[in-house]
């Protein structure tokens, strides 16, 4: 049995935690707390991948990033790169569907605290990124962070728009809920079973990691507060 | 409270009495490989009128089917694509071997997008640009797959070509992924190369290269309905069955005396 799922889901899970956790943060920091027109209509299109079955999501990247897609037609055309069929596409997959879950975190992360402290340190004088990252970041962290963990989570878990759009290719896009898939189909039991283990061990300690960490840390800043 | 729920309690009973609606008449389960999609639909849509029961039809990857039918999926006809998940069936005792019998044969060809040269070769098929790649089903579980892997590993291709594969999880997969082009080679039966207008035929696998494709069909002892399944089984060798099965490119069986 080759360990190359376990390292490939957790390659394809980092990268598209690291990349849902930029736009994630960003796109909630600007639209959260802001009022404009149409704003429930953008908050429901990015939250939509949540809702829709993953095999609407895979059909829609497809279409998008195929040769003959929109996307697929002029990334071939212009850098001679297909993206189906490659662990880009399980990358791209992986950021689609867990991208609603830290959208929604760092949204209510945002919203959590007054944002009188922001106005106070504007107003003296501090610029837009040293309040970010020395008031915002830090009073939403617990937020974002349980955000983090969601989004990896999901991300490792991610199957059914990974299977249609990145193929199942072993040792390229065959993570692990791809091989156990693929090891049921082929009735290679003990296969399955094996990875099974692994992929509920890495979320179970994951979401009790974060668990332990919330109580730890936010429970201490309530107390010294 | 109760009060408000009233309408919602209404709204549910009419859901449940929808989805029983279906079951007057007797109801023939069949699962079928995937490679028999268009000849299967046309001979049960015939089997259903001259027979006045309903068939429905479920179809995926031999290897699925074989997986669900032995988890207990209500089945009553198993058509599998290939010999050894039969023979698993068979000796899981899942189904019953006195009504097993082998129905069409068909053979494994190579396609690419509707217009492309033929290759002078097999072997040319190893000369695949940086973005090409090509797909066959899951040799694990896809007996066209199984077929494939036999096949090129038969003429030393396998290695030279494994990493520009890519897994169908049944052969009707294969044949999507060359006609939406994102794939330019697939290893496909000719019945389904012949069902599809968006694809050519480019080379072949020799049939003397794999195993022979010959389908088996057989009922599933499950089955609630054997006498039915039976006679559906007897219909496949029929000669109004076997002029589908031709029509769709399918080959009949030889049958070897002695």
């Amino acid at each position: 049995m080759s360990y190359s799922p376990l390292f490939l889901s957790l390659k394809i899970a980092t990268i598209a935690t690291i990349i849902v956790f930029l736009l994630g943060v960003l796109s909630a920091r600007i639209i959260s707390r802001r009022i404009f027109p149409g704003k429930s209509i953008v908050e429901s299109v990015l939250l939509l991948p949540l809702v829709l079955p993953p095999t609407v999501v895979g059909f829609g990247l497809l279409y998008l990033f195929g040769v003959n897609g929109p996307i697929g037609h002029w990334l071939l055309l212009l850098f001679d790169y297909k993206v189906v069929f490659t662990w880009v596409a399980a990358v791209i997959a992986a950021i689609v569907v867990s991208f609603p879950l830290m959208y929604q975190s760092a949204s209510a992360a945002f919203q959590n605290y007054d944002p009188n402290v922001e106005n106070a340190a504007l107003t003296m004088g501090a610029s837009k990124f040293k309040v970010f990252f020395t008031i915002s970041l830090p009073l939403a962290w617990p937020g974002l962070l349980a955000g983090l963990v969601l989004t990896f989570a999901r991300a490792l878990g991610e199957f059914g728009a990974t299977l249609m759009i990145a193929g199942n290719i072993p040792g390229v896009t065959s993570t692990i809920p791809l091989a156990i898939y693929s090891a049921v189909e082929a009735g290679r039991m003990e296969q399955a079973y094996t990875w099974v283990i692994v992929i509920i061990a890495l979320g179970f300690s994951s979401v009790l990691w974060l668990n332990w960490w919330t109580k730890r840390n936010v429970m201490s800043f309530k107390q010294n507060s | 409270m109760l009060k408000r729920l009233t309408p919602w309690f209404f709204v549910l009973l009419l859901l449940v009495s929808c989805s029983n609606e279906q079951e007057k008449e007797q109801t023939l389960t069949i699962s079928a490989a995937a490679s028999l999609t268009d000849a299967i639909e046309e001979i049960t849509d015939i089997y259903e009128q001259s027979h006045n029961l309903s068939i429905t039809l479920n179809i995926a990857g031999s290897g699925r089917l074989a997986q669900q039918i032995e988890q207990g999926a209500p089945a009553d006809v198993f058509l599998s694509a290939n010999q050894k998940w039969m023979d698993e069936m068979e000796n899981k005792t899942v189904i019953d071997p006195s009504t097993r019998i082998n129905f069409v044969t068909n053979r494994l060809v190579v396609i690419s997008k509707k217009g492309t040269d033929p290759l002078p070769s097999i072997q040319s098929i190893t000369q695949l640009e940086k973005n090409e790649q090509i797909a066959l089903g899951q040799p694990g579980s896809v007996p066209a797959g199984t077929y494939t892997k036999q096949g090129l590993e038969s003429i030393h291709l396998w290695d030279d070509l494994e990493e520009k594969m890519v897994f169908g999880n049944d052969v009707r997969q294969v044949l999507a992924y060359v006609e939406s082009g994102n794939v330019t080679y697939g290893f496909v039966y000719g019945s389904d190369a012949a069902s599809s207008e968006k694809v050519s035929i480019v080379s072949e696998l020799e049939d003397d290269s794999h195993d022979a494709i010959v389908y088996p069909a057989a009922v599933v002892k499950a089955s609630d309905h054997p006498d039915s399944a039976r006679d559906f089984v007897d219909f496949l060798r029929s000669e109004e069955a076997q002029n589908i099965f031709s029509a769709y490119g399918f080959k009949p069986v030889e049958e070897r005396e002695g």
